[in-house]
């Protein structure tokens, strides 16, 4: 799937590097979290992001973030909702204000539950239609907790509209 | 904003516009994924994760769908929409479960969206009665109107629905995770037998405090919670439990779904480590943004309707006359009643375990009369129990024989509350893909052989929980007799524990030898129950006998040749 921001295909302005391949020496890239000091040793101030398991300790990134324009959180199974609490570490507790894109194989019925936790962008590996995944984001406009996004609370409780 | 106020339902949150739009939205939901799974567009594979978010299980022959009855109160409307589905959409019945739901065993998967378009139309849902997140929030069954009450906790057990209510972050948790909470000091809910305890209590300026348990539950590995934390101020409830799950959420176990639970997190890090990271994560927060203020709690609790509890000077003299009067009566007070705060009150309880039945299953017109029941006794109000049976919370004392002869007339009337026939049982073999044993039997046998009421008073208090399989969604470590169903080269066999308490005594039950054949286990029950009544001293219960005496005492009534 192309990538997806707020419910529209964007053009990718980031190159992943993928296992060993060499960092390229310009341009935005978005190295693994085991090549997090190689990419900080690139000279001059291309954007550089990093890609994060599931098990990784986002306080871990902190030294780093200042760096950072983008952190890649990976849904390793859509069972698996660690890069939830990642994604919202990242923003809360980091105060991370720069590009959060999920990427492995979400469901996009989880679309909505990654916005609210932080993430901005999605890169999936699933099939779906992108119409899919902008329908998920707009069916629910309800959302019944306090999150990352601070919509404005409606009437009752921690009530509030989403989408 | 419609705020339509003019009839609040008594003892539950009212749902205004707002909610109902969030309902709404939600069936279409998930009458396009159910559409998607159709086409074929979704796997199963993907699609469970889907349909169990909405209560829809894939048991041994059919789909079971779960109704949440959040905290277990219902309205009588609400009552009459579940008779209807059971009607059309099930075969006649339904059954109440220990999580103080109502589930249905005999769904078609395209039956579903209609099914939940119903129940909305009363503003009930499916919501999280399963998958790996945050279920319905279960509560004392005499809240609100119980003497030894402190607080009432459905105020803040609905906060809790709605805060957990498709939580952005907590919807794919390692596993199922369980709260409940009470505010009596006598524990009705278990609270050491959940992934989250809550024990409110009045505090200072009038707020209440909670004493937090984490940790606790029963399944393959039973274990008591730990104290987390006491005194923990209403204005950080949210922000605290936020800390626990985000710990368990980042460090539960996710490669083994038998050691997800968060009860093993805490044992594998020990409480010490545990509360430091939780205590970690609570000091990180922006508490602002999760801070419970009170003008919040009381908003949601002007959405609470209100009991007007005025009854006649001579009601509490008016029942104890007719007690006098009628001893069948007098025997169904003693036991299926509790204390009202208002001594014009008492709560009543509607057993829905006759002698010989199936503990929890409910038919469509006992439904309809459970309704008419409460619209005419007690305020429209009904709770569905922990322990599988029905709870009318509000009775006036001068009118609780009427009560009482309704519910007799439609065997609803059994006097065994708390009794060796108020068994609680898991679904087990008879629906259950998982069980190893049929449940559902050997309750229906031991009720019918303890179906004498003078016996079962005799005996006295006596829980015994029946699982299927060592899943213990019947509790059986609970119990003060324990049955579990295990499987012995393709026999079905029984393993009995005893001393087990889910109360404020609370304990795990010990394997008292090897497991019975099926056709033993309940002469063997019932040996044990004889050896109990020659060796009780004074006014003790079986509970009490056991814990003097030790296992060692019943090991031969329970296998003594037959």
């Amino acid at each position: 799937m192309p990538l997806l921001e707020n419910g529209h295909i964007v053009d990718d302005a980031w190159v992943t590097v993928a296992g060993d391949d060499p960092i390229p020496a310009t341009g935005a890239v978005i190295v693994p979290f085991a090549r997090l000091e190689e990419g900080l040793a690139r000279a001059g101030d291309a954007p550089l992001g990093v890609a994060i398991g599931p098990d990784v300790d986002v306080a871990l990134l902190r030294p780093a973030l200042p760096r950072l324009g983008l952190v890649a959180v990976t849904f390793t199974s859509f069972r698996d909702g660690r890069a939830f609490t990642q994604a919202r570490a990242l923003r809360e507790h980091l105060s991370f204000t720069g590009e959060i894109r999920a990427t492995g194989t979400p469901l996009p019925d989880q679309y909505e539950f990654m916005l609210r936790c932080g993430i901005t962008t999605v890169q999936t590996e699933r099939p779906e239609a992108v119409s899919v995944w902008q329908q998920a984001h707009e069916i629910i406009s309800v959302a019944y907790q306090p999150s990352i996004l601070h919509e404005r609370v409606q009437g009752l409780g921690f009530r509030r509209f989403v989408s | 904003m419609s705020t339509d106020t003019a009839t609040l339902p008594v003892g539950r949150y009212a749902y205004d516009q707002v909610d109902r739009t969030f309902l709404s939205q939600r069936v279409a939901q998930f009458r396009e994924q159910v559409n998607r799974r159709i086409a074929g567009d979704l796997s199963e594979d993907e699609f469970k994760p889907l349909r169990l978010m909405n209560g829809l299980y894939l048991q041994l022959h059919a789909y079971m769908l779960r109704v949440a009855v959040p905290y277990g109160m219902m309205g009588s409307d609400q009552m009459r929409a579940l008779a209807h589905i059971a009607r059309t959409y099930d075969r006649d019945y339904g059954h109440f479960t220990t999580r103080q739901n109502v589930q249905f065993n005999w769904i078609r998967l395209e039956d579903t969206p209609d099914i939940l378009e119903h129940l909305a139309r009363v503003n009930m849902h499916a919501i999280q009665t399963s998958g790996n997140c945050i279920r319905n929030v279960t509560c004392d069954e005499f809240a609100g109107a119980a003497a030894d009450e402190l607080l009432d906790p459905r105020i803040h057990a609905e906060i809790l629905r709605q805060w957990s209510t498709l939580h952005p972050e907590f919807s794919f948790l390692p596993r199922k995770f369980k709260i409940a909470i009470s505010g009596s000091p006598h524990d009705r809910v278990a609270a050491r037998f959940h992934d989250i305890g809550l024990v409110a209590r009045p505090g200072p300026q009038g707020r209440p405090v909670f004493d937090v348990f984490v940790g606790g539950g029963l399944g393959r590995t039973p274990i008591i919670g730990v104290q987390l934390r006491d005194n923990l101020p209403e204005e950080d409830l949210l922000a605290y439990l936020e800390a626990i799950v985000r710990v368990y959420n980042a460090y539960g176990r996710r490669d083994n779904m038998y050691k997800a639970r968060i009860k093993i997190l805490v044992q594998a890090l020990g409480v010490e480590q545990f509360r430091e990271k939780v205590d970690a994560e609570f000091a990180l927060m922006n508490r602002a943004d999760y801070r419970l203020d009170p003008a919040i709690v009381d908003g949601i609790r002007a959405r609470f309707g209100i009991p007007d509890l005025a009854a006649p000077a001579d009601a509490a003299q008016k029942l104890a006359a007719d007690r006098r009067a009628d001893p069948a009566f007098d025997r169904w007070v003693r036991t299926n009643t509790h204390p009202h705060r208002n001594d014009g009150f008492i709560c009543a309880v509607v057993s829905v375990k006759p002698d010989g039945g199936i503990p929890g299953d409910v038919t469509a017109d006992q439904m309809d009369l459970i309704a008419d029941l409460a619209d005419g006794w007690s305020f429209g109000e009904i709770r569905v129990t922990h322990m599988q049976n029905v709870v009318l919370g509000h009775v006036r004392k001068d009118r609780l024989r009427d009560l009482w002869h309704k519910l007799v007339a439609a065997g609803l009337g059994t006097p065994n509350i708390g009794l060796v026939g108020d068994i609680i049982a898991c679904p087990g073999l008879d629906y259950c893909a998982l069980a190893n044993a049929r449940s559902i039997p050997i309750a229906q046998k031991l009720s019918a052989r303890f179906a004498d009421p003078e016996l079962q008073e005799r005996i006295g208090r006596l829980n015994i929980n029946i699982s299927g399989c060592i899943n213990a969604c019947g509790h059986h470590h609970a119990g003060h007799i324990g049955i579990l169903g295990v499987d012995k080269r393709g026999e079905e066999f029984f393993q009995l524990t005893l001393g087990g308490s889910a109360g404020n005594d609370v304990a795990i039950g010990q394997i008292i030898g090897p497991a019975l054949p099926e056709d033993e286990t309940v002469d063997a029950i019932a040996r044990l129950i004889d050896t109990y009544l020659v060796l009780r001293q004074g006014d003790e219960q079986f509970i009490d006998t056991y814990r003097r005496l030790g296992a060692a005492s019943f090991k031969d009534a329970v296998y003594a040749p037959a």
